[in-house]
Order: structure tokens, then sequence, then C-alpha cells
């Protein structure tokens, strides 16, 4: 138990997919500037990253571990998550319809988010067990939604800010990405 | 002709700059920007990948169908970053090591994407192959660049696959550590982006 939640706050906290990882940028810079989009996009990662995660380990283990093949790890990994958020999408379109109008817009940006593949491709290098794969992705997933919504919230307020011209939009949002980076830090010592 | 190429091929070094310009593919500039071996490892594989995505694609783009070109490509990448990531491990394991997942990941960069589906779905396999040198170039000199600062204010010293070529006496011993980590790449590109605009190099929003 000790050791899950060492992984859930590992990936979310000290480790976090944004910050340190610098995984999912696009996302980071493109759908923080309101608090609304952000939480919209970060559940969607969340939910794809659990369900790659899930789908992922057994077809690494229990498929190409046993063929000897795992190599083909990279072009395996990037078909099945592309097909699971294409089948995503459309389960959400049928079953809640609310729900797809918030996120739709967001899950086929979500195929080539690195921050998907990415998390597959930590589960299998940590050897992390079915049960640990998925509570790291959870906590990857939590991480990403975090400091997306932290993100946001900057954002509207640095809206307003006097900034200086050189340095207006995308170029101060990356020092205060530094700044998040730096408090986050602070997490180190937790485990 | 040749004019359009070389055109084709300057783009994409300054003008239509993947990373500073289009800010794409930020994922590997800023996680592997920590020393220059890594900045020359990362640029060969993203620029031989570009290259023969590129390559590939312009060829058989007319036999590609319309619908299912996005998973084609997906699966050419794929192909070609297996490749390279199959060719470091055996070749340079230590710089395999130190590019970690980052070189796996290159398959969801949306630079290759984006200049297969862009460009290369369209254009001549000559123009095609200008472009991605370029693209390649552009990203290549930007990651350099970057590794350099980071890798001078963070160690105090410069060397380069083993080479070493030279110390800041006084400053190495107690460099500003920050850089080497994660939050010094988004404090040096936010800084050069912010230079580049007073300069007037490129256009702010």
């Amino acid at each position: 138990m000790t050791n899950l939640l060492a992984i859930f706050f590992g990936m979310a906290l000290i480790n976090n997919m944004v910050l340190v990882k610098f995984l999912g940028l696009c996302p980071f810079f493109g759908v923080s500037k309101n608090l609304k989009s952000a939480l919209s996009m970060g559940v969607a990662v969340l939910l794809v990253m659990l369900v790659a995660s899930a789908v992922t380990w057994p077809i690494y283990h229990l498929l190409l571990v046993s063929y000897n093949v795992e190599f083909m790890e990279t072009v395996i990994f990037i078909l099945v998550i592309a097909s699971l958020v294409q089948i995503i999408e459309m389960t959400i379109k049928r079953t809640n319809l609310s729900l797809y109008n918030a996120l739709g817009i967001y899950l086929p940006l979500i195929t080539t988010n690195c921050a998907v593949l990415g998390i597959t491709f930590i589960n299998i290098n940590q050897q992390y067990n079915f049960l640990e794969s998925l509570v790291a992705a959870f906590g990857a997933g939590v991480g990403f939604s975090l400091v997306l919504a932290i993100m946001s919230g900057i954002r509207e307020r640095l809206d307003l800010a006097d900034v200086p011209k050189a340095f207006a939009g995308a170029p101060i949002a990356f020092i205060t990405a530094m700044f998040l980076g730096l408090s986050f830090m602070a997490f180190a010592g937790m485990i | 002709m040749m004019h359009a190429w070389l055109k084709n091929l300057a783009k994409g070094i300054i003008r239509a700059n993947p990373t500073f310009i289009l800010l794409l593919g930020l994922c590997p500039t800023l996680a592997v920007s920590t020393s220059l071996d890594n900045a020359v490892g990362m640029t060969g594989a993203v620029l031989f990948v570009l290259f023969a995505a590129n390559l590939i694609v312009s060829l058989l783009r007319n036999i590609i169908p319309e619908r299912v070109r996005i998973p084609t490509f997906i699966v050419i990448i794929a192909t070609l970053v297996t490749i390279v990531d199959l060719v470091l491990q055996g070749f340079s394991p230590a710089l395999s090591k130190s590019l970690g997942i980052y070189i796996p990941l290159i398959v969801v960069n949306c630079i290759i994407l984006g200049r297969a589906e862009a460009f290369a779905s369209k254009n001549s396999v000559a123009n095609s192959i200008a472009d991605a040198l370029g693209v390649g170039l552009g990203f290549g000199w930007a990651i350099f660049l970057i590794s350099l600062i980071r890798q001078v204010l963070g160690t105090g010293a410069l060397e380069i696959f083993g080479i070493h070529l030279f110390t800041i006496p006084g400053f190495s011993a107690t460099p500003a550590a920050i850089f080497m980590l994660p939050m010094g790449a988004f404090l040096v590109i936010g800084l050069l982006l912010a230079l580049f605009r007073w300069l007037g190099v490129i256009e702010g929003d």
C-alpha cells in the first residue's frame, strides 16, 4: 500500500508529467487559457491514460514478451492508443452526450499527446506490475490536470498584468512554468 | 527549380523554425537539452526520422488512400523511430540511456507528423527532402543553442563526447545548477524567445 502511495505521489507531484518530464506541453500551453477547458482536457487525458495503461500492460507482458518482439512496442503502443481514443470518443458520444460536448474536441488531440504514450513507456521501463501501472497512470493524470488547472488560473490573471512587450504570450508562459516547477520542487522531500 | 528547393530548405531554419516560431516538438527540446551530446543525438534522430518520413510519404503520396493517411503516416514514423531506437541502443548505449524514453516519443512529435501531413503528402520528393532538411536543421540549432546555454551555466564547463573544451575558472566549482534542472529549460527558452522578439528576429503576439 505504501508502495502504491509512493508511486501515486511520485507521479503526480515529484516527477510531474509537465513540469519535470516535459510531456504534454502542447495542451499545457495551448489549452490552459481558462479553467474550464483546462479541467476538461485534464479529465480527458486522465481517462485515456488509465485505459491506455490498462490495455498496453497486458499487450506488452503477455503478447510481446512471450513472442520476443519487445522492439515492436513503439509501433504497437501508438496504434493501440490511436484506436483507443477513437473507441472512447465513440462510446462517450453514444452514452453521454453532455460529456462528449465538453470533452469532444480534446479527445482527438490526445492521440498525439506525448503524455499518454509517455506513461505507457514509463510503466514498462519501471517494470511496474498491472496495479502499479494503473496507479502510476492515475497519478500522472492527476498531476497533469493539477498543473493545467493552476496554470490556467495564473494565465487568467496574467492577461490583466502589464507584461513587457517582448515577454507577452509564450515567453511569460515559459517563465511562469519555471516558477511553477520551482514550487513543485518542494514536494521532492516527500518520499 | 533550384531556387524553390533552396527556399523550402531555408524556410524551416529561421522563418518557420519549429522550436522558436511554431513552438512545436518542445518535449524533447526541453527534456534532453542538458548537454551537447544529447543535443547532437536528438538532432540526429529527429533529422533521420523527418528525412525518411518525408521521403517515404512523398513517394507514396498518390498511393495512400486519403481516408487512412494519418494512421499510415503514424505507422511509417513509428517504424522509423524503432529503427533509430535500435541503432542507438546498439551503437551508443550511453547516449541511448541518457535520451531514454524521449527517443520512442519522437513518434508523437508534432513536427514530424505535421510535416508529413502538411508538406510531404502534397509535394514532390525533392521539395519534401528540402523541407525535412530545413525543419530538421531548424530543430537542431535550436536544441543545440539551448543545450549550450544550459551546459555552460549549469556545470561551468563545456565538453562534447568526452572532449573537454573549456572550464570557467571559479564558476565551475559552484555553477548555477538550476540550469541542469527541468526548470532551467523553461527559463532558457522563455528568455531566448523574449530576446529574439526584443531584437525583432521574430514577431510577438
